[in-house]
C-alpha cells in the first residue's frame, strides 16, 4: 500500500498536466478525459492527502468545466476537509461547494467539521467554512451552526464578520428560526462604522426586503441614515433598492426619502447610482412630480448617450414610468421610435414595447400600418415580435381599442401573408373569436377568409396552417355571407390541400360540408321561389343553352384543370341535362344556384373527397365519409329531379329538401363565445360532494398523480391570465356550450341580429394579394419613423375621443365582473422567514394587531403563543421598540379597539398621527403570520401581563 | 443576487463556472449551452444585457473572454458590470496583465479570487487591495505547507510508514 501510494505521489499527473493534456488532445478529448477519470478514481482513494487532494482538484476541474459527475466522490471530499493542511482543506471545501446539494448523503457528516473550522483561530479556515456554508447550507446545517454564526457576527476581524453577515442570508432562508438569534447582531452590523461590513449587511437586507418588504419597515431609520450619510455607491445602490420597496408601503417614508434621493441624482456622476435613483423614482416615487421631472432629465441624458447599455436601461425606465407619466415618453418619442431600427435587438424590443404603450383607439390603425411595414423589412424574430405585440395589444380587454373591425380583420389577413409570420396560432384564435363575438364583421371576415383560402401559394407555408384552419372554419360557419359559395368550395377542396396536416384538413372538409349544405338549401329555396315563374322561363331556356355552357366552363376552371376522366364525362352529361334550368336563374346574379352549378359542386366534392375516405387519419376519414354518404343520400334524387324537370319537383321537394333542411338547421345554430367562468355557474347536482376527501384513493392507487385541484374546485384561479380575452379554443366551445347562463346569453345575443353594416368605403381587395405588401414598401425607414412620430404625437395630445363615422359594433363579452372574484381567490402563501423577522422586530405586536383585525376567537390563542416567543428572547424583541412602547404602554388593552378605530378616522382626514397610522399599515399585511404561530402553540403559556399586548408596531417618530 | 458567474471563451469553451443558486449538473450544461448561444452571437456594439428565462444576464467581453453574471430582474445591471470590471482588475493585478491562458492554468486561483469578491451571490469586498492581500495570505499559507510536504525527508517518511 505504502509503495503504491509513493508511486502515485511521484508519478501522479497534476492539474497542470491534466490541463496541458486536454489542450493537446483536442480531438480525442473524451477518451483522454475518461482515462483521466480512471486515474482520479484510483488516486482519490489514496491515503496520502497530497495525492488525494490533487486527484480531487482535477476532478473539480473536470466537473466544473466539463460537467462530469463528481457526486460519487462526496465522501472523499469530506475526508479531505478534515485535513490539517490549509491547501488540502481549501481544495476540499471548493469541491464541496461545487458539488454538494441538499440530497448529498454525506452532508450529515460535515456538521462537526464545519463547526470546528468556524471556531478555528485561523481566519482563513473560518472563511473557507463560511464560504462553503453559504453555498451548501441545508435546514439541518443552518440550525446546528446558528450558534457559531451568531458568535462570528460580532467577530473582531472585519474579514470574518463580513463573511458571516453574508452567510446569514442563506441561514435565514433555510432556518427562519435563526432570525430570533442572529437578527439583532445583523442589525448591529448595519450600524457599525466599517464600510465593508455595512455593505454586505445592506446587501443582505436588500435581498430580504425584496422578498417581503413589510417586515423591515421598522428598520427604516437605519436605512435612512445610511442613505443620507454614506458616500459609498455600492451601499447606496442597495439602500435605494430597499427604499424602492418600503416607500410603496409607507407613503410618509416616500415623502422623507424623496429629497435625499434627488440629491444623489443631482450630485453623483456614477451611472449605476444615477440609474438606481431613476429606477427608484419611476417605480416607487411616481407621485412626486419634481423627482419625476429630475429623473426624466437624467433619462433623457441616458437616451442620448452613445453607450447602448445606457440607452437600453433608459428605455426600460421609460416603460416603467409610462403608465403614470406618459409625458416623459412623449418628450422622448423621437428617440424611442428611431430605436425601432437600432442594430441591437434588445433595444428594438424595448422601443417596440414603448411604442405599443402609446397606442390608443385613435392611432391604432396608422401605427399598425407602419409597424407592419417594419415587420416586412425585419428579421424573422423581430418581425414576429412586432406581430405578436400588435396582436396582443389589439385583443386586450376583448378588443377594447378596435373600433373598425373590418379593418382589423383585414389586418389579420395581411399579417398572415407576411413571409416570416409565425403567429398563426394567435391569428387563428382571434379570427374565430372575432367571428363569434362581432356579428357585424362577419361579411368582411368571410371575405378575408376567402382570400386566404383561395390562394394556393399560402398552402406551402406551414406557419400559416393554423390561420388557414381558422379561415376554413370561418368560411364554413358564416357561409351565408359568402358572395360565391362555389368558389369557396373549390378553395376548400383544391388539390394542394394535401399539404395540410390531417387535423386541419378535417376542418377543411367539415367546412366544405357546411358550404355544400348551405348551397343546396339555398338552391332549393330559390327553386321554391322561382318555380312559379318557371313556365315562362323554360321557353327561352333553350336559347341560352350554349351561353350557359360557356359560362359553366369559365366558372369552374379548376375543376377542369383536374382533368379526371370521369369528371369530364359526368360534367358533359350534366351540362346537357341541365341547360334548361340553369339559364333561367342567370339573372339572379352571382349568388344564384343553378342546377348545373349544384351538380358540378356535388361532382367536385365526390371527386376530391372520394380518395380521402381511405385516409389514414381518422378525423379526415370520418368527415370524408360523412360527406360522401350525404351525397349518396341526395344525389340520385337530385339527378332524377334534374332529368325529369317539373313533373317530379314536388316529390323531390319533400324528400330531398327535408334532408337538406335538417342538415342546414343542424349547422345554422350559431356558436358563441363561452365565459371563462361558465364552469362555475353550473349548479352542483344534488348529492355530488365536490369537497369530499379523496385521501382513501391514495391507498388504492398511490402512484397516480391526482390532477390539479384547480380543475375540480370552484373559483379556482386557473384561467386568470386568459381572463381578459377569454379565447378558449374552438373545440372547447363546441363541447362546453350548454351551461345554463351562457346559453341564455347566447339566446340574447342571437336576438341582436340586424345591424350588419355593409362595407361602403371598403377598399377593393379582390385580388389574391392585399395591397399592404406593396403599399409604401419603397418608403425608407426614416419615413416610417417620421410617420410614427407624427402619429403618436397626435394620439398623445390629450383630445377627446374622435367621433368616428363608424360606430363600434357590438362585441359580445361574457366575463365582466367575474375577474375580480377570481383574482381575489388567489391566496398569498405564507412566508416563514418574514414571519420570523417580524416577530423579532416587532415583538408580539404584529400578532396583536392581527388578532385585532381577525375574529376574536382566534386572537387569544395567538396572543399566548406570541408572548411565549417574547419570553424566549426578550432582549431582541423589545430593543427596537423602546420608543414605541412609550406611546403604547399606557393604553389599556380594553380600550384598544376603540383607539384603533379612532386612528382610522383620523387618517382619512389628515394622514396624521404617527402611532395609529403605523399600526394600521403593518396591520394590513398581518394575516400571513397566522400559520407560523400555530407552530408554537405547543409551548404556549397563559400567564402573560396584559399590558404587553398593547404594543403597536410603529415606525418610529424619527421618520416624520 | 447573482445566481451564477460564467467565463466563456469566444470559441464557446467554458473557463470558469460558479453557481450561487442550486443547479443540477444537467441544468448547468443546458444553461451554458443556451447562454453561449445567445451571448457569443451578439455583435460588439450592442448592449451588455440579455433577458433570459425571467432573469437578466449581464456580460462583458475582455479580450477573448466573456464574463457573464446572471441576476434578478430587480438588480442593477450597471452595478454588475462594475463588479465584473472589478473582478477583471483584480485578476489583472494578481497575474500581471492577465490573459486567457492564466485563467486556464490557474482556474482554481480564479475561483479563490472570486470567492473573496462575492459571497452568497452578493458583493462582499469592494476593495481591490483587500482582496489581493487576502489571496496573498492564502497563497503564502499554502506555499509553506507545500515546501514541507515536498521535502525529501517527508517523502521518505511516508514511504516507510
Amino acid at each position: 500500500m505504502a509503495g503504491s501510494s509513493l508511486m502515485d505521489t511521484l508519478f501522479q499527473r497534476t492539474l497542470e498536466d491534466l490541463i496541458k493534456g486536454l489542450r493537446l488532445h483536442l480531438i480525442g478529448e473524451s477518451a483522454f478525459i475518461s482515462k483521466a477519470m480512471e486515474d482520479i478514481r484510483k488516486e482519490i482513494k489514496s491515503t496520502d492527502p497530497h495525492t488525494k487532494s490533487t486527484a480531487l482538484q482535477k476532478l473539480s476541474y473536470l466537473s466544473s468545466l466539463y460537467f462530469y459527475d463528481m457526486s460519487w466522490a462526496a465522501f472523499h471530499v469530506v475526508e479531505l476537509m478534515s485535513s490539517t493542511r490549509f491547501a488540502h482543506k481549501r481544495i476540499a471545501y471548493q469541491a464541496a461547494s461545487l458539488s454538494f446539494d441538499e440530497n448529498t448523503p454525506v452532508l450529515v457528516l460535515i456538521t462537526n467539521q464545519l463547526r470546528k473550522d468556524l471556531i478555528s483561530t485561523n481566519e482563513l479556515e473560518v472563511s473557507l467554512a463560511l464560504e462553503c456554508l453559504s453555498r451548501i447550507a441545508t435546514v439541518d446545517l443552518a440550525r446546528d451552526l446558528t450558534p457559531e454564526i451568531f458568535t462570528l457576527l460580532s467577530s473582531g476581524k472585519v474579514f470574518v464578520r463580513k463573511k458571516a453577515v453574508g452567510v446569514v442570508l442563506r441561514v435565514f432562508e433555510k432556518y427562519p428560526d435563526a432570525v430570533k438569534v442572529c437578527f439583532k447582531r445583523l442589525v448591529e452590523n448595519l450600524e457599525g462604522s466599517d464600510q465593508q461590513v455595512v455593505s454586505v449587511a445592506v446587501g443582505v437586507f436588500c435581498e430580504l426586503a425584496l422578498k417581503n418588504p413589510r417586515s423591515y419597515l421598522p428598520l427604516a431609520p437605519e436605512f435612512y441614515r445610511i442613505l443620507v450619510e454614506s458616500r459609498n455607491n455600492w451601499i447606496l445602490i442597495k439602500v435605494l433598492k430597499i427604499f424602492a420597496k418600503l416607500a410603496l408601503l409607507e407613503p410618509r417614508l416616500a415623502n422623507k426619502v424623496v429629497e435625499p434621493i434627488c440629491d444623489h441624482m443631482k450630485r453623483t456622476d456614477a451611472k449605476s447610482l444615477v440609474f438606481e435613483c431613476i429606477r427608484t423614482v419611476v417605480t416607487s416615487l411616481t407621485d412626486y412630480e419634481s423627482a419625476v421631472k429630475l429623473a426624466a432629465v437624467r433619462i433623457r441624458e441616458m437616451l442620448m448617450d452613445d453607450d447602448p447599455n445606457l440607452k437600453y436601461l433608459a428605455l426600460q425606465a421609460l416603460s416603467t414610468v409610462a403608465p403614470n407619466h406618459v409625458w416623459v415618453v412623449v418628450e422622448n418619442k423621437e428617440i424611442v421610435i428611431k430605436s425601432l431600427s437600432d442594430e441591437d435587438p434588445n433595444i428594438k424590443l424595448e422601443s417596440l414595447r414603448l411604442v405599443m404603450m402609446m397606442v390608443s383607439q385613435s392611432n391604432i390603425v396608422e401605427i399598425s400600418r407602419v409597424l407592419l411595414n417594419y415587420a416586412l423589412k425585419s428579421d424573422p424574430f423581430f418581425c414576429n415580435e412586432i406581430l405578436g405585440s400588435i396582436l396582443s395589444t389589439c385583443c386586450r380587454n376583448v378588443y377594447e381599442i378596435i373600433v373598425d373591425f373590418d379593418w382589423y380583420v383585414s389586418l389579420l389577413g395581411e399579417m398572415s401573408r407576411i413571409p416570416h409570420c409565425q403567429k398563426g396560432d394567435e391569428i387563428e384564435k382571434q379570427l374565430i373569436d372575432i367571428g363569434m363575438r362581432v356579428e357585424d364583421v362577419r361579411l368582411e371576415l368571410v371575405r378575408v377568409a376567402r382570400d386566404l383560402l383561395i390562394d394556393p401559394a399560402l398552402l406551402g407555408n406551414s406557419f400559416l396552417y393554423r390561420t388557414l384552419s381558422a379561415a376554413a372554419w370561418v368560411s364554413g360557419a358564416y357561409v351565408e355571407f359568402s358572395k360565391n359559395p362555389f368558389e369557396l368550395m373549390e378553395a376548400l377542396l383544391q388539390p394542394r390541400t394535401y399539404l395540410l396536416p390531417p387535423l386541419i384538413r378535417a376542418v377543411y372538409l367539415q367546412s366544405a360540408f357546411k358550404v355544400l349544405v348551405y348551397s343546396l338549401h339555398s338552391y332549393l329555396l330559390q327553386r321554391g321561389i322561382t318555380e312559379r315563374d318557371f313556365a315562362e322561363g323554360s321557353d327561352y331556356a333553350q336559347h341560352d343553352a350554349s351561353a350557359s355552357l360557356n359560362q359553366e366552363e369559365g366558372f369552374n376552371p379548376r375543376v377542369l384543370n383536374q382533368s379526371f376522366d370521369d369528371l369530364s364525362v359526368e360534367h358533359g352529361e350534366e351540362i346537357s341535362a341541365g341547360h334548361g334550368q340553369a339559364s333561367a336563374f342567370d339573372s339572379l346574379g352571382t349568388n344564384s344556384f343553378s342546377d348545373e352549378s349544384i351538380m358540378n359542386m356535388i361532382n367536385l366534392i365526390e371527386l376530391a373527397v372520394g380518395p380521402l375516405s381511405g385516409s389514414l387519419d381518422v378525423e379526415v376519414q370520418e368527415r370524408a365519409r360523412n360527406i360522401r354518404s350525404f351525397i349518396e343520400l341526395i344525389k340520385q334524387e337530385m339527378v332524377d329531379c334534374l332529368a325529369q324537370k317539373e313533373e317530379s319537383l314536388d316529390r323531390n321537394k319533400t324528400e330531398v329538401s327535408k334532408i337538406i333542411k335538417l342538415m342546414h338547421d343542424a349547422f345554422s345554430s350559431e356558436l358563441g363565445p363561452v365565459s371563462v367562468t361558465a364552469q362555475e355557474r353550473v349548479p352542483i347536482p344534488d348529492g355530488l360532494l365536490l369537497k369530499e376527501n379523496l385521501e382513501d384513493l391514495e391507498t388504492i392507487c398511490p402512484d397516480v398523480q391526482l390532477p390539479l385541484l384547480n380543475s375540480f374546485s370552484f373559483g379556482s384561479p386557473q384561467s386568470e391570465e386568459t381572463n381578459g380575452d377569454s379565447l378558449p379554443d374552438l373545440q372547447n366551445k363546441v363541447e362546453s356550450e350548454p351551461s345554463k347562463e351562457s346559453t341564455s346569453l347566447l339566446a340574447q345575443h342571437r336576438k341582436r341580429h340586424g345591424l350588419y353594416y355593409l362595407p361602403s368605403e371598403k377598399k377593393e381587395i379582390s385580388n389574391d394579394y392585399p395591397p399592404a405588401n406593396d403599399l409604401k414598401s419603397e418608403n425608407d425607414r426614416n419615413n416610417d419613423a417620421e410617420n410614427l412620430v407624427k402619429l403618436t404625437e397626435q394620439s398623445l395630445v390629450p383630445k377627446k375621443k374622435p367621433s368616428n363615422a363608424k360606430t363600434r359594433p357590438v362585441v359580445v363579452k361574457l366575463d365582466e365582473g367575474d375577474q375580480v372574484s377570481i383574482a381575489a381567490k388567489a391566496q398569498p402563501k405564507d412566508d416563514l422567514l418574514s414571519g420570523a423577522v417580524r416577530e423579532v422586530l416587532l415583538g408580539n405586536d404584529t400578532n396583536d394587531s392581527l388578532s385585532q383585525s381577525k375574529p376574536s376567537d382566534r386572537s387569544s390563542a395567538r396572543r399566548k403563543g406570541k408572548e411565549k416567543l417574547n419570553l424566549d428572547s426578550p432582549s431582541e424583541s423589545k430593543e427596537n421598540l423602546d420608543d414605541v412602547k412609550k406611546h403604547d404602554d399606557e393604553i389599556p388593552s380594553s380600550r384598544k379597539n376603540k383607539h384603533r378605530k379612532h386612528g382610522k378616522e383620523r387618517r382619512h382626514k389628515t394622514s396624521g398621527n404617527v402611532l395609529d397610522e403605523g399600526g394600521e399599515n403593518s396591520q394590513k399585511g398581518k394575516e400571513k403570520t397566522g400559520h407560523r404561530h400555530g407552530k408554537h402553540k405547543a409551548r404556549q403559556r397563559a400567564d402573560v401581563p396584559l399590558n404587553v399586548v398593547s404594543q403597536t408596531p410603529v415606525i418610529p417618530d424619527f421618520l416624520l | 443576487m447573482i445566481h451564477f458567474v460564467l467565463l466563456i471563451s469566444r470559441q464557446g469553451k467554458v473557463r470558469l463556472t460558479k453557481w450561487y443558486s442550486p443547479y443540477s449538473q444537467k441544468e448547468r450544461t443546458k444553461v451554458i449551452r443556451e447562454l453561449s448561444g445567445v451571448i457569443l452571437t451578439r455583435g460588439p456594439k450592442l448592449c451588455n444585457f440579455v433577458e433570459w428565462r425571467g432573469y437578466k444576464v449581464v456580460y462583458k467581453r475582455y479580450a477573448s473572454l466573456y464574463f457573464c453574471m446572471c441576476i434578478d430582474q430587480e438588480d442593477n445591471e450597471l452595478e454588475i458590470l462594475e463588479i465584473i470590471h472589478h473582478y477583471v482588475e483584480i485578476l489583472d493585478r494578481y497575474f500581471g496583465s492577465v490573459c486567457e491562458l492564466d485563467l486556464i492554468f490557474n482556474f482554481h486561483k480564479a475561483y479563490y479570487i472570486l470567492d473573496e469578491l462575492l459571497i452568497a451571490g452578493e458583493l462582499q469586498e469592494p476593495s481591490k487591495k483587500t482582496v489581493a492581500r487576502l489571496i496573498a495570505a492564502q497563497d503564502s499559507l499554502v506555499e509553506t505547507a507545500k515546501e514541507e510536504a515536498s521535502s525529501i525527508s517527508n517523502i521518505i517518511a511516508q514511504a516507510t510508514k
